[in-house]
């Protein structure tokens, strides 16, 4: 039961008013990830178009930083390509939130996995999965 | 933007009387309370005051009260200080799993050296079985140590049963009462406790002071070694104004003991009921009616507490979480686990802890702001399936 983790403002405003967030309906692929350290858990959905990600959006069970990292990640991957989407690391996440506190980073692979989970599902029923990131899919951090 | 602080159990605003006291002694008080001059001789006053009115709040006599620097060092030094005494008697020691850190660390650190501790389980409702209890004595039993009062769900344990089987079978009895003293009523004779732990900061007195009651006749081995004072339970010079601000807030505490623990029931009862008026599927951690009255833990489901704490703190609400993501260690509350509180309500726990400056302004002040904050975060999360027009959709 103690203090508060002390959080940029970034984060703060990416909790406070988190962007995208939700459900796709028909979605092109969904990732859904735990995090055994604290049983958080992150939904996250895309819509593809042209190899790209046209929509993201994410539902997350989690503390504070996990959602403003739901909402950055969802962010960042908006229009890009899917090899450049995949390739977006949890620091990445963070550091475009000005940092987390260190006992937090661990909030930040959410983001990363339920992305990298949403990307292999959509290739695996596009039936072109690329072998290298099959892996990623059920792969908890 | 006004502050609304609901975490009395973490610590509480030292008292204006409180801080007088111990002003005063700053400004006229320099003599070391050990020195035999005359300006010793005052301080000396000035301290056995303060241990009068500590001894006072839970019937015990001066003479029996050891300060600390703390509630944590109080309950090391009963603890460990009872093991080393005894160790000629036994090695077993039994206390609970819910109990604070203090003792829980404790132990752990007892058991390492040799030592073996049953942690008694909690009941759903957080409460120590004494029956289970007295099944687990054995002739090697040398401390039991149960809390008075649990922190985080305000379980008030059956105290005084566990004296009698504790002096029936002679084994000196601890209990750590941090949490009651000032809430409900507090008598070493007839809980029937051997060594009580008690702290400053929990009464609107100062933190970093703490004693520890030790019935005459019970021996303790010292954390530490030095000089005389405290009997040489606790060697060091006294902090002299930290006590007198303690004795201080516990003659405030008790002096208005019964209608201020009425009005904080009152208040915590209106904030449970206003949350579950508006808020739906909020579960009560913690036995209804064996309550400390200013403290109530609620789960609220499919959301985790961090958040919501976040979500208050943008209105000025301080409360607290058993959520682990709060507190940096990687399970969450130890307490609620014990108590068979699922992991994911565990998660969505929120402590909310009432004290002298809240009002009733506040409380409602406080429902109104959780109300859209859980409806935010439910509707972020991945467990949140709406239910059925009329309990949450149409609300707003
Ligand atoms: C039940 C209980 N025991 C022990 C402590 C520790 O007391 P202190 O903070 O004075 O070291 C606390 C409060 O933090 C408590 O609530
Ligand atoms: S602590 Fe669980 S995701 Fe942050």
């Amino acid at each position: 039961m103690s203090g508060q983790t002390d959080y940029s403002e970034k984060v703060m405003d990416h909790f406070h008013h988190p962007r995208n967030v939700g459900k796709i309906e028909n979605p092109d692929g969904v990732g859904t990830v735990g995090n055994p350290v604290c049983g958080d858990v992150m939904k996250l959905y895309i819509k593809v178009a042209d190899d790209r990600i046209a929509d993201a959006r994410f539902q997350t069970f989690g503390c504070g930083a996990a959602i403003a990292t739901s909402s950055m990640v969802t962010e960042l991957a908006k229009g890009k390509t899917l090899d450049e989407a995949i390739a977006i690391s949890n620091k990445e996440v963070a550091s475009a939130l000005d940092g987390l506190p260190p006992a937090k980073m661990h909030c930040s692979m959410l983001g990363e996995e339920a992305l990298k989970a949403a990307i292999d599902d959509y290739r695996k029923k596009q039936g072109s999965a690329a072998g290298k990131s099959e892996e990623a899919g059920g792969r908890e951090g | 933007m006004k502050t609304i602080y609901l975490d009395h159990n973490a610590t509480t605003p030292l008292r204006a009387e409180v801080l007088a006291a111990m002003t005063e002694i700053y400004e006229n008080i320099s003599g070391n309370p050990s020195s035999v001059h005359f300006l010793g001789r005052t301080a000396r006053k000035r301290l056995e005051a303060g241990r009068e009115r500590v001894a006072e709040a839970v019937g015990a006599r001066p003479e029996e009260i050891v300060f600390t620097g703390g509630g944590t060092e109080a309950d090391n030094l009963a603890v460990q200080g009872i093991a080393y005494a005894y160790r000629s008697k036994g090695d077993h020691i039994i206390t609970s799993a819910i109990e604070h850190p203090a003792v829980l660390a404790a132990c752990r650190f007892l058991e390492k050296e040799g030592f073996s501790v049953t942690y008694l389980p909690v009941s759903r409702e957080g409460l120590v079985d004494p029956g289970e209890l007295e099944e687990a004595i054995r002739p090697a039993t040398i401390l039991i140590s149960v809390m008075t009062a649990n922190n985080e769900t305000g379980v008030i344990q059956p105290i005084t049963e566990i004296g009698r089987i504790a002096r029936d079978r002679k084994i000196p009895f601890h209990t750590d009462a941090i949490q009651g003293l000032g809430k409900i009523p507090l008598s070493v004779e007839e809980m029937g406790v051997d060594l009580m732990s008690l702290s400053g900061h929990k009464v609107y007195g100062p933190q970093g002071v703490g004693a520890l009651y030790i019935r005459k006749g019970v021996r303790v081995r010292p954390l530490t070694y030095g000089g005389h004072h405290e009997r040489g339970k606790r060697p060091g010079t006294e902090n002299l104004a930290g006590i007198v601000g303690f004795g201080a807030a516990c003659r405030l505490a008790v002096e208005n003991l019964e209608s201020e623990s009425d009005r904080l029931r009152l208040l915590r009862d209106q904030l449970c009921s206003g949350i579950s008026e508006r808020i739906p599927r909020v579960k009560l951690n913690g036995a209804p009616g064996l309550r400390l009255p200013n403290t109530v833990n609620l789960s609220f489901e499919y959301v985790e507490g961090e958040g919501i704490l976040l979500g208050l703190e943008e209105q000025g609400i301080a409360a607290a979480t058993g959520s682990a993501c709060t507190s940096g260690e990687l399970a969450p509350s130890h307490v609620l686990s014990a108590m068979g509180v699922e992991a994911a309500l565990a998660q969505g726990s929120v402590r909310f802890s009432l004290g002298r400056e809240n009002t009733l302004e506040d409380i409602l002040f406080t429902v109104d702001a959780l109300v859209p904050v859980v409806k935010r975060l439910r509707e972020m999360s991945p467990f949140f399936e709406p239910e059925p027009a009329e309990s949450q959709g149409d609300k707003r």
